[in-house]
């Protein structure tokens, strides 16, 4: 890699066991600053889990995560957020009692705060800060041309503007590092195309690396720095999209025999 | 053809229910004001009007928890009869050398306080638990408050306070009182509970549940009840979000039960049970989860409702119970729902006209 570029994510010889079953071993992968990185592999090959425990949703068996030069051995999925580190779930999850802005808005709660009592007693501080709120939330929300949809119910927009949404609300929370579950699952070939375009705008616009999980080997081969590939829990091989592509093992993993 | 006329904001969008509950409270006030000074209000309707607010106060509280924040709470009564007991005691303790105004007020914030310490107490290990289990828990810790509650013995004398759990006898010097006696409950306390207090406290407890909600806690109280892990993962404390629902919660229950125990001059811990809860509940799922506005309505119908009935006797219970059931099917049949939402969306598009909304 570059050597000017900071490392956001080192990861060493990561592994996490469910019971007798090691379902991720040994993966040692970075992203730099500004990165766009793919995380590949056949289905079952233990990617979500990565995820879940760069989140720490699941506490690592083995190995450490470092964020920032910081270890996150200590840290909960909250601390986490708050370090830096956002994500998208592979089966959208938005809050869908609320409406589109208000999911938005959720995303700045570690960001831009005051405290409850304020809020009961109107304080001038409640005013202000939920203005930045507002203006802000409105300000992703036309990044991600969801303007239009602001008060409905997130749970009635349609599939794709809801993964967008599940992006802008990611992002509202500010990160340094954004994690991106299959974000083109269940996209036409054309949604596809607007959501490369998306990804690398969110790079550019909001400083943040992107760590992502991908079966449309369009996207990940077209917007993707590195690639690292997974298959039964072990990384198979790590390279630049043409490094992967003429990968033997890669093609054996996916093709079979 | 666009003339965009614009709604007036207090009737618009998310002000629209606020501004509804808040009028609902004060024109109620307002003409049972002006019916008990002309003498048009019978006693046994006069009689009811603070129990009204109370359950009020208790259900919008118990909507928060429930409603808003998703945790089935099934304790309500007892952070009530926390309230209640503390300020019978404490207005005992006062005298009548305090005017009963300064009381009132004294007892129901100390009610509230001390609800509000043991809703954070019991929230503790309470809310480490989800669904069912929440539920259980909630209700066992009302018994066990209700227990706890029928065996004190609390007096005061000349030498100070006497407190005891065992000794039903506590020795108080001549011109002691009794402020607390086990099962029998709290007697001889002065009634001072107003109307227009409860209606005060109504309105209080509006606006700060209100405020709350249309804040940043209550969106993440919300998130965190819509999807637990994605709100982690935005960086929401899901336990601290779900105590600061909790404590609300019960605050306002420890409030409503302070206004509740000093209106009657004798109070059994009994009145705080298992029924109580699950009343207190009834009206917030009837009156509609999250919206105040219908547990306001729904509160004041069902407390009137079995009072309103005594004249049919061995009948009464039975409507109830079919005034119950009617009210969820209309609220929860599909059918009926859809047929509702054609019969609104007719009128609403005699209305989206005269708004100028469609071109």
């Amino acid at each position: 890699m570059e050597e000017n570029r900071k490392p956001v994510l080192q990861v060493s010889e990561l592994g996490i066991d469910f019971g007798g079953l090691s379902a991720v071993n040994g993966l040692n992968m970075e992203v730099y600053e500004g990165e766009i990185v793919g995380l590949i592999g056949p289905n079952g090959a233990g990617k979500t889990t990565v995820f879940n425990m760069l989140t720490k949703v699941y506490q690592p068996t083995r190995g450490t995560i470092f964020f920032d030069g910081v270890d996150t051995a200590k840290k909960t999925v909250v601390d986490m957020n708050h370090a830096g580190v956002a994500r998208t779930f592979q089966n959208i999850r938005l809050f869908g009692g609320l409406s589109v802005i208000d999911n938005v808005k959720t995303g700045f709660h570690g960001r831009i705060t005051y405290s409850p009592l304020s809020a009961v007693l109107r304080l001038p501080v409640y005013r202000a800060k939920e203005r930045e709120i507002e203006e802000r939330s409105r300000e992703l929300l036309e990044v991600f041309g969801l303007t239009e949809e602001a008060d409905q119910l997130a749970s009635n927009l349609p599939y794709g503007a809801q993964r967008r949404l599940e992006i802008a609300r990611a992002l509202a929370t500010e990160p340094r590092l954004l994690l991106l579950d299959e974000p083109a699952a269940g996209m036409n070939p054309q949604e596809t195309e607007e959501l490369m375009a998306m990804i690398r705008l969110v790079r550019d616009r909001f400083h943040t690396s992107i760590l992502l999980i991908e079966h449309d080997m369009k996207l990940v081969m077209g917007i993707c720095e590195r690639i690292t590939v997974l298959n039964y829990g072990m990384m198979l091989a790590q390279g630049t999209p043409e490094e992967i592509q003429a990968n033997p093992e890669v093609i054996k993993a996916y093709l079979g025999d | 053809m666009k003339t965009k006329m614009k709604m007036p904001a207090l009737l618009s969008g998310k002000y629209r229910g606020r501004t509804v509950s808040y009028s609902i409270v004060l024109v109620s006030w307002l003409i049972l004001e002006v019916m008990m000074h002309t003498g048009n209000l019978s006693s046994l309707f006069t009689s009811l009007l603070v129990p009204v607010c109370c359950y009020v106060v208790a259900a919008i509280g118990l909507n928060l928890n429930v409603g808003i924040s998703g945790e089935l709470n099934l304790g309500q009564a007892c952070f009530m009869s926390v309230g209640a007991f503390t300020a019978v005691c404490l207005s005992g303790s006062l005298g009548p050398a305090v005017p009963s105004l300064a009381r009132l007020i004294l007892s129901i914030v100390a009610g509230a306080l001390v609800a509000t310490v043991f809703g954070i107490l019991i929230g503790i290990p309470v809310l480490k638990l989800e669904g069912d289990y929440l539920a259980i828990v909630t209700l066992a810790f009302g018994q066990i408050v209700k227990s706890l509650i029928t065996n004190m013995y609390f007096g005061i004398d000349s030498n100070g306070f006497h407190f005891s759990f065992v000794d039903n006898n506590v020795s108080l010097a001549a011109g002691g009182k009794m402020l607390l006696n086990g099962p029998m409950g709290a007697t001889g306390t002065d009634r001072i509970s107003t109307f227009t207090a409860g209606i005060i406290l109504i309105i209080l407890s509006l606006i700060v549940v209100y405020h709350l909600i249309y804040s940043r806690s209550g969106r993440a109280i919300m998130a965190a009840r819509d999807n637990r892990i994605a709100a982690e993962s935005v960086g929401i404390a899901i336990f601290k979000t779900k105590m600061l629902a909790f404590g609300v919660s019960s605050c306002l229950a420890g409030a409503a039960g302070a206004l509740y125990g000093l209106n009657y001059s004798t109070l059994v811990p009994a009145k705080f049970d298992f029924n109580t809860s699950i009343l207190l509940l009834v009206y917030v799922v009837l009156g509609g989860l999250g919206n105040m506005t219908g547990t306001i309505i729904a509160t004041i119908v069902l407390v009137l409702l079995p009072e309103l009935l005594r004249s049919m006797q061995d009948y009464r219970m039975l409507i109830y119970a079919i005034v119950l059931i009617l009210i969820m099917l209309l609220t929860n049949n599909e059918t009926i729902r859809v047929w509702g939402q054609k019969l609104k969306n007719r009128f609403m598009t005699k209305g989206g006209a005269a708004h100028g909304r469609e071109s």
